[in-house]
């Protein structure tokens, strides 16, 4: 999967520290494949106990599509399941925007061409508040130039992401690949380390 | 030579080729997995056609989507048993050894690592969990991962990481009586939030902590992913090599003597510039509980729930516990208990909770969820008379596993009840659907369970 320009409409959940545990509770976690987690992602916002629609809950509201999730700060807090992530994905979104990710959701995030965007906060205020009041809001995500702009004619924001890591989801490529291919170095550590120790 | 970080030291020792503004290759010295986040990274390496580099740095458990009772009989839910199942199968391919259901050193695999002597000081060590952060106790750079980073491991004993920065918190002083390095961590948790240290990895020190034993240290690294942190670790001192040197397969390694040796230089040198740093006084630190539904927002047990920030955040997560600002806990009638986890399942906190019931009874109504963290926390306990001691005040102790600590088994807290729990997350649904956790220590899960109510554990410990 490569990632490159992404013009989509989005889906506000204005809550700040939202965990993994409320994107796909624990009990959804037995399954040993990557496959079928979007089914249960926010589950329990999602459904009530009886397994009916919260209507209130955001992703149940026809009023919202869109492969752009906007969240509070703090977002993928908790567990370091990537769970979280192949939910979010499975269900489709393509991107998140926060002001602030969690350190382990953001690595598994980038490493399954989910592309999270860090935009300042005052930004996602103004972003949150535009997409509930006109939704149906479109942003224009370019990853090449590392910048986020409300469609048609918002002014950008930019954003970081490292270097090596936009490399790879620009070119499709994983970490994996990369390390198999320096795996002399690795030996080589090894090898200098057992002589030291 | 600049002075630097222990972090530092550990971290840069392990780097092996940085990539240009990328992240860095980090080497593992040792790896843990289990059930929940490994099948899909052993898949990978199927589909890719590559074994595991080093299977014996690598050590698997059983431990959270296992029953707490009957563990001799088949697993009942299907896709748990699988998943059990394909851990051992997983293990049984590709050489690495496992510590499945019933075996004498199964347990959370933070509480097994440690009190096995594959926790070393100035190791590097990863795991697809989040409270990997246990092991820095011993002077580790360890942290949690996802399952790509598990199949990276696998394949290549390296991870790729940006480091984090430095942080230190000193706490300064010591806490008083019925204070635990539970509350310890707790209070700062509050103090800094629940993303308050997000980016970094946290060194702890002064005199609170290094008064404490190895499993006090534990409990306080363990709970470091909750304000954020990447980690958090402890310098290694004579209570680290005390602890090693009662676990024979460590002490009597024949580099033993030399290992000890190397372990010296394990600490941040004077002068080593941190990011940031905070200090906090012991003495300020009561028994600590949780009010909202991340484990930043505690207080003193004997507090008033504070006003908030006045977010549709704030707001939802005391909607959800049932709360309103300005109310007091103390006397509010819960309905369970949980004493367990990688956080407070170890031998210590089992004693805590048993001293504090000994001569007292099981409050009525309340269901208590007591569960060791390993086999041989269970054997010790039965061994100290611990279980007669809790059996005679109406409780039982379960087999080992993660139990209601993430509820993924059947140890689910129904919805709308009451939970004083020694684990280390109150999230929504945490514990089971609808259920309201409340942190604690092992003390103040022990007051709760004998009163049925929240209830200051120093009272209790008074008489
Ligand atoms: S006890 Fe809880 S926190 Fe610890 S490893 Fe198990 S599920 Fe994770």
């Amino acid at each position: 999967m490569k990632f490159d320009i992404l013009e989509s409409a989005c889906v506000p959940l204005p809550l700040e520290n939202v965990d993994t545990d409320q994107i796909i509770p624990a009990r959804f976690l037995s399954a040993t494949s990557r496959t079928g987690f979007g089914e249960n992602l926010f589950r329990d916002w999602r459904f009530d106990k009886a397994g009916n629609k919260n209507e209130a809950f955001v992703l149940n509201d026809p009023a919202f599509k869109g492969q752009v999730l906007v969240a509070g700060k703090n977002f993928g807090c908790g567990s370091s399941r990537e769970h979280a992530v192949w939910a979010i994905s499975d269900y489709g979104f393509k991107a998140v925007v926060s002001s602030f990710f969690a350190d382990i959701f953001r690595n598994n995030a980038l490493n399954n061409g989910l592309l999270p965007v860090i935009v300042p906060e005052d930004y996602l205020k103004y972003l949150l508040e535009l997409i509930n009041t006109e939704p149906g809001t479109m942003v224009r995500i370019d990853l090449g130039k590392q910048s986020l702009s409300v469609l048609p004619d918002g002014e950008p924001v930019s954003f970081e992401i490292n270097k090596f890591k936009k490399e790879c989801l620009m070119k499709g490529l994983d970490d994996i690949d990369y390390l198999l291919s320096i795996k002399e170095m690795i030996t080589a550590y090894e090898f200098r380390n057992t002589l030291k120790r | 030579m600049t002075p630097k970080t222990l972090f530092d030291k550990i971290w840069n020792s392990h780097v092996v080729p940085s990539i240009e503004g990328g992240p860095e290759v980090l080497y593992i010295d040792q790896h843990y997995i289990h059930e929940v986040t490994s099948p899909q990274a052993f898949d990978g390496l199927r589909a890719r056609g590559i074994p595991v580099l080093h299977p014996n740095k690598t050590l698997a458990t059983a431990d959270h989507n296992i029953p707490t009772t009957d563990q001799h009989l088949p697993i009942r839910e299907v896709l748990s048993r699988n998943q059990v199942n394909k851990l051992a199968e997983n293990c049984r391919e590709f050489g690495i050894e496992h510590f499945g259901l019933n075996h004498p050193k199964n347990g959370i695999v933070h509480v097994i690592g440690p009190e096995l002597g594959y926790t070393l000081p100035g190791m590097t060590i990863v795991c697809g969990d989040s409270h990997t952060s246990t092991h820095g106790a011993f002077g580790t750079v360890a942290f949690g991962i996802g399952t790509s980073e598990v199949e990276m491991v696998l394949a290549t004993q390296c991870v790729l990481q940006s480091k984090p920065k430095n942080m230190r918190i000193r706490v300064n002083g010591r806490p008083g009586h019925g204070v635990t390095s539970k509350d310890l961590i707790l209070y700062i948790i509050s103090r800094i939030s629940s993303g308050g240290a997000t980016g970094y990895f946290v060194e702890y020190a002064g005199t609170a902590i290094t008064s404490l034993t190895m499993e006090e240290r534990m409990t306080v690294c363990n709970m470091s992913i909750e304000m954020g942190a990447r980690g958090g670790l402890i310098a290694p001192d004579h209570t680290t090599y005390e602890y090693l040197n009662k676990i024979p397969a460590v002490a009597d390694r024949h580099e033993f003597k030399s290992m000890l040796l190397r372990w010296r230089v394990l600490k941040s040198d004077e002068g080593a510039a941190f990011d940031r740093e905070l200090e906090f006084d012991a003495s300020n630190i009561k028994p600590m509980i949780t009010f909202g539904t991340n484990p930043g927002m505690g207080m003193g047990i004997d507090e008033t729930i504070p006003e908030g920030d006045n977010t549709s955040s704030f707001f939802k997560s005391l909607d959800y516990m049932g709360f309103k600002p300005g109310m007091k806990l103390l006397g509010h009638p819960i309905d369970f208990v949980f004493a367990g986890s990688c956080t407070n399942g170890r031998i210590e906190d089992l004693r805590a909770f048993a001293g504090l019931v000994r001569g007292r009874q099981k409050a009525k109504g309340v269901t208590a969820l007591i569960v060791p963290g390993s086999k041989r926390v269970e054997q010790q306990a039965i061994y100290e008379g611990l279980v007669k001691i809790l059996n005679s005040a109406g409780f039982e102790l379960r087999q080992p596993g993660c139990s209601s600590c993430l509820a993924m088994n059947e140890d689910k807290i129904p919805a709308g009840k009451y939970v004083v729990s020694t684990s280390n997350r109150n999230f929504e649904g945490r514990q089971g659907p609808g259920a309201r956790t409340l942190l604690a220590s092992p003390l103040t899960a022990a007051a709760a369970a004998v009163t049925g109510r929240i209830t200051d554990p120093r009272d209790l410990l008074k008489d």
